[in-house]
């Protein structure tokens, strides 16, 4: 496997990373973690996980980049080997997803220098999990006709309406949440808070998902109080505030550490092993060559993928700055989801046996991997809505609205 | 071995890509093309193309030097690599360019893995000008580099080349031709006596193709019986990124050209691009259309950086590259309407090149099956 090349500081950063990910792995856990951080319920994975990422932030492989008066590490490039390092050591991920995917990066962008100072470093060692309080009942991919209240009382502003499809509401200490202070104006009329999850006008219920998991809830504001200071840029410009937010959940924007499990790379190997390794009518599945077919051509579109993050940095022919980058949501979990799919179809009509069936093969993790993948095709902004963007933004067509 | 971060595209290599694309955007190629399409020379109608490409335009691409860009230094050319062959490959995909160009530098990287005398003298002739393109099909078109119909005897040749593309354009070709000992590569001039050259009815209106018909021709040995395999295997993954690079170039042209209509196009009191049904379909195009230009990239930096992964990005970037020419295509076609299935939208000229493209040097599932061996 082909790979690029770094310099001397890089190099030797990247030599490190791969010797303190060797000697600093975490040991088991006594029940097995979720697949993602968005499934995390119990309280043991919650202090396993917080520990395994303040350990991987002192190490510095988090907030590598950024300077040092928010908590950062000062340094420049290495933030991204870090991250690659992380994904190929096969460790478990970062609870505080939304913390260090969403929440960073937008108070980089919009925070005040106090709002930086304050919330950025408990980010980092996960003391404080966030979680982003945007979709409600009524709002999902229309988002900026959500309703949930915000009324300005003397210094500070108090919150009614719900929130919905939470992810992580049940352990966060933090809520990214939006909030409508003008009735009449639909995109001007929105402001962005930062939540105390503490307050106690705010309740908090799981809600299931397909897989028979948990991670998002309902999410009630009832009379919640909230300072003038935790309020992120102007009144009413909340929605820019969230399209910069959104930018960096799809993706697109500047990382601070990696944030998901196992790179579609990885996972790619997984299915032509699984391939090999499944034996029917005589032969294995990878000596059927229509199946093998279908696996190399979900093995050119996992390649794809990774040389468009490549290509993304080089300017002559990266098409314009946005072109890839706000490919690499609807990309990327189409192609983790149809992978999943092609795994269900190696395993035949094994791939039926669950999670906990003694049978099942990799312990039912296809038939689970295979479910949750939707999160990624929905969340976020589902794969239309990002066909909209991609449509309007970068190739001029009329918007869809 | 390790690849550049950049793919290997230098400051040197833009401006080639950025001049190129400046010359060919005066030049209007699809517009010079126009007058050859007219009345009788339609193939349907029974008539053969002649080989139309531009004398002027090519005279003077050989001026400033493009036509040598992979000819090495020491046989008198500029001796830069594929990632430069490539980036002028993708702009001759884009304007649909009739030109000699394309299979010239297919022979260039073939000739170049030869390391004979003889290959070296056709380069030094490329560098001053001729033109040159590979005769190395059998009748059944197979890619297996055993494929060919035509044998070598004491120094002639004799049966048939099919399917050479451009054979009217070029000075000479490198033929693929078998003996007692194995395949070996030989050289025929187009004007030589025992050469006989005898145009297809094709679909493409940007290229041409013929038979090659050989009578006791004299030939030059390139590379002798028994090495031509080898030879053709090597020079492999630089032919099929250069046509994938080439049908990246045209995906980007049909991408532009329908996301334009959908902009201009006004049904049902709007702009058919504000109906998702019309909408998504051209984002489609553009997703797989960067994967492909993508792997293109990567499989060119491969070959000059990182020769033992060259087959493998090649496989992946021709396998990506004829999947999309059949997407842009179709959608294309479709999302223009009755418009696109005219004979006077440009549309169509790239639909065919495309489609000709697509199984050239072999189709998505033959780089797969490949690609499948190697990993
Ligand atoms: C696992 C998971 C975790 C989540 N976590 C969070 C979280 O932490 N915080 C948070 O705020 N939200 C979260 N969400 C919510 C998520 O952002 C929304 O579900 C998403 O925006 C879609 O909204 P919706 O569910 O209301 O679907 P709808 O908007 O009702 O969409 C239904 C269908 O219609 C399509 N559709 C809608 N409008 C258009 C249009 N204009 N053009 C074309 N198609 C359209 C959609 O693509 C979809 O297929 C989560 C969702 C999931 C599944």
């Amino acid at each position: 496997m082909s790979e690029t090349r770094l310099n001397n500081e890089q190099q030797e950063f990247q030599e490190f990373c791969r010797r303190w990910l060797g000697e600093n792995r975490p040991g088991p856990t006594k029940t097995p973690l979720p697949q993602a951080a968005y499934e995390v319920v119990d309280e043991e994975h919650r202090i396993y996980l917080s520990e395994w990422q303040a350990k991987c932030y002192q190490a510095g492989l988090i907030a590598t980049d950024l300077p040092k008066e928010y908590g950062g590490h000062g340094h420049t490039g290495l933030q991204q080997i870090a991250s690659a390092e992380v994904h190929r050591a096969k460790v478990p991920y970062f609870i505080n997803w939304i913390g260090l995917g969403m929440t960073v990066p937008t108070l980089l962008a919009h925070g005040t220098e106090d709002q930086k100072k304050t919330f950025l470093p408990p980010i980092f060692t996960a003391e404080h999990i966030w979680c982003q309080g945007f979709s409600e009942p009524g709002a999902g991919s229309d988002l900026a006709s959500l309703q949930t209240s915000a009324e300005k009382q003397g210094d500070h502003w108090v919150i009614n309406g719900s929130k919905v499809w939470t992810s992580l509401g049940h352990f966060a200490q933090w809520m990214l949440l939006l909030a409508r202070d003008d009735k009449h104006n639909k995109y001007g009329g929105i402001t962005y808070f930062l939540a105390p999850m503490a307050d106690p006008g705010i309740t908090v219920k799981p809600i299931h998902k397909m897989t028979g998991e948990s991670g998002f809830n309902e999410v009630f504001l009832d009379q919640v109080k909230i300072g003038d200071h935790l309020r992120v840029d102007e009144i009413g410009a909340g929605w820019k505030v969230a399209m910069s937010t959104l930018t960096s959940e799809r993706g697109a924007g500047v990382g601070v550490g990696a944030v998901a499990g196992e790179s579609p790379r990885l996972v790619m190997q997984q299915v032509i092993n699984l391939a090999k390794d499944t034996i029917r009518n005589g032969k294995s599945v990878w000596d059927d060559p229509i199946w093998r077919d279908r696996l190399m051509k979900m093995y050119e579109r996992t390649e794809a993928a990774i040389q468009n993050a490549r290509r993304t940095k080089v300017k002559a022919i990266n098409g314009g700055a946005m072109r890839i980058p706000l490919q690499s949501k609807v990309s990327g979990s189409e192609i983790s989801q149809e992978l999943h799919h092609l795994a269900l179809g190696v395993l035949g009509l094994s791939s039926s046996l669950y999670t906990r069936d003694t049978h099942a093969a990799d312990d039912g993790k296809w038939a689970l991997g295979y479910m949750n993948t939707y999160t990624g095709t929905i969340s976020g902004g589902s794969s239309e809505i990002q066909r909209n963007i991609l449509g309007e933004r970068v190739l001029g067509m009329p918007k869809t609205k | 071995m390790s690849q550049p971060k950049d793919f290997g595209f230098n400051e040197d290599i833009s401006m080639l890509k950025e001049t190129f694309a400046k010359f060919l955007t005066e030049k209007q190629p699809i517009n010079t093309l126009r007058p050859s399409l007219e009345g009788t020379e339609d193939p349907y109608h029974g008539a053969t193309r002649a080989g139309f490409f531009d004398k002027d335009t090519w005279q003077q691409m050989i001026q400033l030097g493009w036509h040598a860009v992979a000819v090495p230094e020491e046989q008198g050319g500029i001796g830069m690599g594929l990632v430069a062959a490539t980036a002028l490959a993708e702009e001759i995909g884009r304007f649909a360019l009739p030109t000699p160009l394309s299979t010239t530098l297919q022979a260039c990287f073939l000739l170049r893995e030869l390391k004979s005398a003889g290959a070296d003298q056709l380069l030094s002739q490329i560098a001053t000008g001729e033109s040159v393109g590979l005769a190395i099909y059998g009748q059944q078109g197979s890619l297996n580099t055993d494929s060919t119909d035509v044998m070598h005897d004491a120094g002639t040749l004799t049966g048939t080349s099919w399917y050479v593309t451009d054979a009217q354009k070029l000075d000479h070709f490198i033929v693929a031709a078998n003996s007692d000992n194995g395949i070996g590569l030989f050289k025929v001039s187009a004007n030589q006596p025992g050469v006989t050259l005898e145009p297809d009815r094709i679909v493409d209106l940007t290229r041409d193709q013929a038979c090659l018909v050989f009578s006791g021709a004299q030939a030059e040995t390139l590379c002798e019986p028994g090495h031509g395999e080898p030879g053709l295997k090597a020079a492999l993954p630089a032919l099929l990124t250069l046509i994938a690079a080439d049908i990246a170039g045209a995906a980007e042209w049909q991408l532009q050209a329908t996301a334009d209509y959908a902009k201009v196009r006004q049904q049902f009191d709007r702009p058919i691009g504000f109906f998702q049904a019309v909408k998504h379909p051209i984002v489609d195009i553009m997703i797989q259309t960067d994967a492909t230009r993508s792997l293109v990239y990567n499989a060119a930096c491969a070959f000059d950086f990182d020769r033992d992964d060259a087959s493998r990005c090649a496989h992946l970037a021709k396998s990506s590259a004829s999947d999309t020419a059949s997407l842009a295509s179709q959608c294309s076609t479709q999302l223009h309407g009755g418009i696109g299935f005219t004979w006077e939208a440009d549309i169509q000229v790239y639909h065919k090149r495309q489609i000709h493209s697509e199984f050239m040097f072999g189709d998505g599932n033959w780089q797969r099956a490949k690609l499948a061996e190697l990993i």
